[in-house]
Formats: structure tokens, C-alpha cells, sequence
């Protein structure tokens, strides 16, 4: 044990004869652990991206949404009805067998009233599962309910900003809110927790933001409002002819999703000469974040490997010139009474105390991931921004998780690096003839 | 005082018609082709002999550094002429202590900490061992340098941390190769005073020299010509305390 202390320390004063050159060797090691550490931390971010998105809308749903369709589709004149309809979400739950639930959603851009205070907000219609899809949790009262569906009831809940702006006072339930736009009241019975928006999901479904939102039954919605809207916006109208915005599909089983989701396509392939429809499965979006992840590991991990394979071959060549250098040292100890054994641990010491140096320095730089990437995105926003936002969504947004794992992982893999590039060296100064070596200039 | 391990034998070292070839491309060279003497525990020999004679390849054979091609050797009891390489490391850092000419001293390390390799290949290096370095540090008159580097000494101050080091381990015998090869007559008389003191006080010492005065003061010269041993003598009293007294006579003045 005591050999072993006085060894490293001997080790430790031989590198420190050259400081520069031993902090040169040490540098292909730095980097390869360094990398090793960023490579699991940003894959383990862009993965927890990619589930908090796919929990947010769930790996057994299909989502099919109605879109506007591009311009050139349209009649000159008046307005087209377009979307999905409620004739094809009745065709699709009776055909399609491997679905367990689907709930039909709209969604109108609508100004809600509470005495003199007015604000801007979005009216879903909406059936009682939509709580449990979306994971909105109820503060105080109640969700929709199924007898208030059935019962064209004109009650509504509210999310947490809405409920705060309207009755910055007062408590909201049993309060009636007023919407000008369609001269029409609802009574509150509920008021949400607040809930963060859900991250963007690829090009076809932007994020959602939950907090400006009034939930109505959506029988009550058709009834009272009807599929044909007219918003006000600034001075001119808009109008629309919409039966559903978006139906959120549930299947019994994950395995069933991609089926089912081909499935919906050809139940709906007639509908869709105006291309108004777009069928989101979130499960694969799941599977485009594990390619990147993939792709970024790949890449890391090349990365860290040819800088551990460079910092490997360096450690041998410096430790083969140490070895040529110390020929006469060697050859003392020899004569002094070290075994073959000795020569090899001194020196593997020596390669190992460099490969360790380079790791624990490569494990801080890896720890300080997370704030180097938010600096240097800080960096890049301030010193151009248009260059930033072209940039892929993963790197404006990835916040780097440390693997606590990694951490030994780093260190074993320095310190492996070091004992094999290190052994040839080793076993070439112990080999040496001790005569030969004294005599060494 | 530092205690001497009477040799459980009477000899340090017996060595019988000991061979060394050395077998090259082109020729096979004879560097040793039969010596035979013996070594008493407590004598003073000085290897004595023309260049390429086989001087360095005999104590490169006593210290255990290099097998001989046929005879026997023994140390103590032991036939070193049949030992594995860990085994004559162990002997090494045992039984036998290094002067060189050049000394040897290992860069890196203090002046106590070079007294102690010997030690550390044996895995001794408690207390005890510590205390050791010290009084040889001091007997060596080096007590106020434990903390120098080799590069921070003389040439005669480093050769006296290697005589330190040498009997660190207590060894059977010392073997200088031209200890005072590299010194100017001065130091060479402090280190031959060195060895004298060594001697009186029952060390075994085989040195090899180029120089009559050197010799002349050891007990015993063995000359070896031609890998043979030409002859060997005992120098008298009488020659030794001349030599003695005619190098402290003619010691240059300090200036
Ligand atoms: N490794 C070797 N390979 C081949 N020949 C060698 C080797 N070592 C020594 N010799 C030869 O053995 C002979 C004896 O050499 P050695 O070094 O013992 O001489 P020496 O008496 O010490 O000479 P010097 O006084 O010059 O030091 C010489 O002829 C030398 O060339
Ligand atoms: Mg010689």
C-alpha cells in the first residue's frame, strides 16, 4: 500500500519535471471524457424533450386535425366548409376496431366577459375525456360532465389565467360569463390548475397553450353556436365553416397505433381532396426524437472516441519518449533491486496518474454541460439571432441532463486508456537490460 | 554506530572458474575465461587490470546484474549462477551495494530519499528505515544537505550520498566500478578515507581502479588480463600506510 502512495508521488514529481508537456498529453484525454459526459447529457435531453411531448399527448393517442386548407383550393366566393366532419367521426369509431375512445374537439378564437373586465381567449367545446387527455387537473369544482354534454348544459370551466384575469377578486364558480361575440352566458363550474403549454410537435401541430382557455360541453357549443363562425378581428370578419377541429383517438393497445393510424388514413382518403386534414401519431414523433438522439450519439460518441484514441496514442508516445529519456534512471532501480514488475507499475502509475488528471478535469468541464450550452446559445442570440433561429428546434431548446452514471463511466474510461497505452511503453523500460541501461548516455 | 552483519559465513562471495561469452554476429568474445578466487567477509580488493580485460564484466556479475556463461557463484550460500531475474533483483536490493563511477544518483529524488531506494524495492520504508537514512546521511557528512537534489551537489558529495546508499541495505559486500574515476585527488582521498573507515569497520569492499595510488590501498589486488586472473596479492601494512600517508602529503593545497 505504502509502495504504491510513494510510486504515484514518484510519479506525480516525474510529470511535474515537465509541466507543459504532461498538460499537452493530458489534453486528448480531456476532451474524450469531456465528450463522453456532453454526449449522455444532451441525449438524455433531447430524450426527456421528447417524452415530456409525447406524455403530454400520449404514446396510445392519434391525432387527426383539421387544417386550413391552402388558398388555390378555395371557392372565389363565399366560404367552404372544410375539416373533419361529424359523419366521418361516427364512421370512424364504428369502423375502426382497435380504437377505445375518441373525443371530438372545437375550438373558436372568442372574447370572454366578466363585468367590465374583457379578455381574449379561445372557447373549446369539448367531451368530459378531454380532462384525462390532456392532463388537466380541476382546482375547485368540477370538469364537464356527461349529463351536462347530453344535456346541452351551458356550463363552463375554466383555466387558471382566465379565472385570475375575470375575477381578480371574487370567486369565480356559480358566476356567469358573458360572450359578446355570441350574446350568450355560461356558468362556471370548475376552474383548472395551471397547466404549462405542450411543446410544439413537429410541423403539423404547433404548441398549445392551455392557460387563455374556456371548456363547454360541445353539444352545447354546436347548439348554441352552431358550425358556422364569425370572429371580428380588428375591422373585418372572418368566417369559417368547421364541424370539428380536431378528433383525439385513443387505441386499446400501443402496438395497435400504427395500424390503426394507417387505417384512419384510408377511412379518411376520400375525405381529403382539399387537404385539410392531417393525421399526427405522436408515437412516431417519439420515434423521430430516438433517430436524432441516435444520430447525435453517433456523433458524439465518434467524437469522444477518436479524442480518447488520440489522447491514447499521445500518452504512448510521450511515455515511449519518457521511457528513452529515463533509460539511465531505469537502469539504477534495476541495479537497486526493482524487479520487472516495479518498472512496469512505475511507469503505468505515471500513464495513469496522466490519463486520471485528464479525466477528473474532463469530468468538470462535462458537469459544467448545462451552463456552457446556455451561455453559448446566450452568445449566439446576442451576436446573431437570425442565425440562431434557423438553427434545428433541439438546439435552441435542449437542456443537457447529467447521467449520474456517467461520471464513473468517464473516469473507468480515462483510466482504461491510460493502463493500455501505457503497458507497451512500460513493458519496453522494463525489458531493458540493466547493464545497457546504466551505460545509457 | 552502524552495526555490520557478520557474515554467517566466512566468505563474502566464492567464485569458481566463472566464464562470460559474449556471443556476436560475427564472434563469440571471451570477456571472462575462468576465474577462480574467494573474497573473505571483511576484505578490501582492488580489481586491477588492462582496458577490456573483463573488470566491469566481473562485478557486473558479482552485483548480480548479468549471468555468467558457465562456473559458479555464490553469495553467502546462495548459488546466484542459477537464479531467475526477480530473484537476482531480490539479492540485488539485499545483499549488494552500488558505487559507481558517474554515481547514479536518481534526479528526481533528495538526498534521503536516494539512501532509500534500496529500501523501497524491498518494501521497507517505515520509521525505523527512515531513521536509518539519516544516520548514514550524516555519516557520510551530508546531514545539512537531506533535502538537495543530485544536480544541487558535488561530484564527491554526490558519490558519498552513493556510498550512504549502498549500505543502506547492509549489504555482503560493496562494489565500486571506478568510484573515483570522475574526482580530482582530493575528493578521491576523501572517498578512499570513506572506504578505509567502511573496511576498518568490517565491510567487504571490491573496487575496481585504473590507479597504482588507489589500489595500493586496499588489502588485496587482483589483476585480470585477458579475462584471466594474472595475479593477486596482499598489500602489506607497511605499503598501505605509505600510500596513506603519501596522498595526504602530496593533497593539493586549497585555494
Ligand atoms: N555487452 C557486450 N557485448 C559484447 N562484448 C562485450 C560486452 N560487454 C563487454 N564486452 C567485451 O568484453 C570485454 C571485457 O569488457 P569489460 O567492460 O569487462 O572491460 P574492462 O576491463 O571493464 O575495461 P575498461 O577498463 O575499459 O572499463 C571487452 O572486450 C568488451 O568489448
Ligand atoms: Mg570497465
Amino acid at each position: 500500500m505504502v509502495i504504491w502512495l510513494r510510486t504515484i508521488q514518484l510519479g506525480i514529481k516525474s510529470l511535474w519535471l515537465h509541466p507543459l508537456r504532461s498538460l499537452l498529453t493530458v489534453l486528448g484525454i480531456f476532451i474524450g471524457v469531456a465528450s463522453v459526459i456532453w454526449l449522455l447529457a444532451i441525449s438524455k435531453g433531447i430524450g426527456d424533450e421528447a417524452r415530456k411531448q409525447i406524455e403530454s399527448l400520449g404514446a396510445d393517442t392519434i391525432i387527426i386535425r383539421s387544417m386550413k386548407p391552402p388558398t388555390e383550393k378555395l371557392s372565389p366566393s363565399g366560404v367552404t366548409p372544410y375539416g373533419l366532419t361529424r359523419e366521418e367521426f361516427a364512421m370512424l369509431i364504428e369502423t375502426i376496431p382497435t380504437i377505445r375512445g375518441a373525443l371530438p374537439i372545437r375550438e373558436i378564437r372568442r372574447q370572454f366577459q366578466y363585468a367590465d373586465r374583457v379578455i381574449d381567449g379561445r372557447l373549446v367545446g369539448c367531451t368530459p375525456e378531454y380532462a384525462d387527455v390532456t392532463k388537466l387537473k380541476v382546482q375547485r369544482g368540477h370538469f364537464i360532465t356527461d349529463s351536462e354534454n347530453s344535456n346541452y348544459a351551458n356550463s363552463c370551466v375554466l383555466a387558471a389565467n382566465v379565472a385570475d384575469d375575470l375575477f381578480p377578486v371574487e370567486d369565480p364558480i356559480g358566476k356567469r360569463i358573458y360572450m359578446p361575440e355570441s350574446t350568450d352566458y355560461y356558468n362556471v363550474v370548475g376552474i383548472l390548475e395551471p397547466k404549462m403549454a405542450s411543446a410544439a410537435i413537429g410541423g403539423s401541430l404547433s404548441s398549445q397553450d392551455f392557460s387563455r382557455d374556456i371548456y363547454i360541453p360541445i353539444k352545447t357549443l354546436q347548439q348554441r353556436i352552431g358550425d358556422t363562425v364569425t370572429t371580428r378581428r380588428g375591422g373585418s370578419f372572418e368566417g369559417e365553416i368547421l364541424e370539428l377541429n380536431q378528433i383525439t383517438v385513443r387505441v386499446a393497445q400501443v402496438s395497435d397505433v400504427k395500424r390503426t393510424a394507417e387505417l384512419i388514413e384510408q377511412a379518411l382518403a376520400s375525405h381529403d381532396r382539399l387537404e385539410d386534414i392531417a393525421v399526427v401519431v405522436p408515437l412516431e414523433l417519439l420515434e423521430q426524437a430516438r433517430t436524432t438522439q441516435a444520430m447525435f450519439m453517433i456523433f458524439m460518441g465518434m467524437i469522444a472516441a477518436i479524442s480518447l484514441l488520440v489522447g491514447g496514442i499521445g500518452i504512448m508516445n510521450i511515455m515511449l519518449a519518457t521511457v528513452t529519456e529515463r533509460t539511465r534512471e531505469i537502469g539504477i532501480r534495476r541495479a537497486l533491486g526493482a524487479k520487472r514488475a516495479d518498472i512496469v507499475r512505475q511507469f503505468l502509475v505515471e500513464t495513469s496518474v496522466l490519463s486520471i488528471v485528464g479525466g477528473v478535469t474532463g469530468i468538470l468541464f462535462g458537469l459544467l454541460c448545462g451552463p456552457i450550452i446556455n451561455l453559448a446559445r446566450y452568445a449566439a442570440e446576442w451576436y446573431s439571432p437570425e442565425t440562431m433561429r434557423q438553427l434545428p428546434e433541439v438546439i435552441q431548446t435542449v437542456q443537457p441532463q447529467i447521467l449520474p452514471e456517467s461520471i464513473p463511466i468517464a473516469f473507468y474510461i480515462s483510466l482504461a486508456v491510460g493502463i493500455l497505452f501505457g503497458i507497451y511503453p512500460a513493458m519496453r523500460a522494463a525489458k531493458m537490460n540493466p547493464i545497457e541501461a546504466l551505460r545509457h548516455e | 554506530m552502524i552495526k555490520v552483519n557478520a557474515s554467517t559465513t566466512q566468505h563474502a562471495c566464492r567464485i569458481r572458474d566463472l566464464k562470460k561469452e559474449y556471443v556476436l554476429k560475427s564472434e563469440t568474445v571471451r570477456a571472462l575465461r575462468g576465474v577462480t578466487f574467494d573474497v573473505p567477509a571483511g576484505d578490501y580488493v582492488a580489481i586491477m587490470g588492462p582496458s577490456g580485460s573483463g573488470k566491469s564484466t566481473l562485478l557486473n556479475m558479482l552485483g548480480c546484474l548479468d549471468q555468467p556463461s558457465s562456473g559458479e557463484l555464490f553469495l553467502g550460500e546462495d548459488n546466484v549462477a542459477q537464479m531467475t531475474d526477480d530473484e537476482l533483483a531480490d539479492v540485488r536490493s539485499r545483499r549488494i551495494g552500488f558505487v559507481f563511477q558517474s554515481y547514479n544518483l536518481i534526479q528526481q529524488l533528495t538526498v534521503v530519499e536516494n539512501i532509500q531506494v534500496p529500501l523501497f524495492y524491498q518494501g521497507r520504508l517505515g520509521p525505523k528505515e527512515q531513521a536509518r537514512c539519516l544516520e548514514l546521511a550524516q555519516m557520510v557528512g551530508l546531514k545539512d544537505r537531506l533535502s538537495h537534489r543530485p544536480t544541487q551537489l558535488s561530484g564527491g558529495q554526490q558519490q558519498r550520498v552513493a556510498i550512504a546508499r549502498s549500505l543502506v541495505n547492509d549489504p555482503y559486500f560493496i562494489l565500486a566500478d571506478e568510484p573515483t574515476g570522475n574526482l580530482d585527488s582530493r575528493t578521491t582521498e576523501e572517498i578512499l578515507q570513506l572506504f578505509q573507515r567502511l573496511n576498518d569497520e568490517g565491510r567487504t569492499i571490491i573496487l575496481v581502479t585504473h590507479e597504482d595510488e588507489v589500489s595500493k590501498r586496499a588489502k588485496r589486488v587482483v589483476r585480470l588480463k585477458d579475462g584471466l586472473v594474472q595475479w593477486d596479492r596482499t598489500n602489506t601494512e607497511e605499503v598501505r600506510a605509505q600510500a596513506a600517508k603519501y596522498a595526504i602529503d602530496n593533497m593539493p593545497v586549497e585555494v
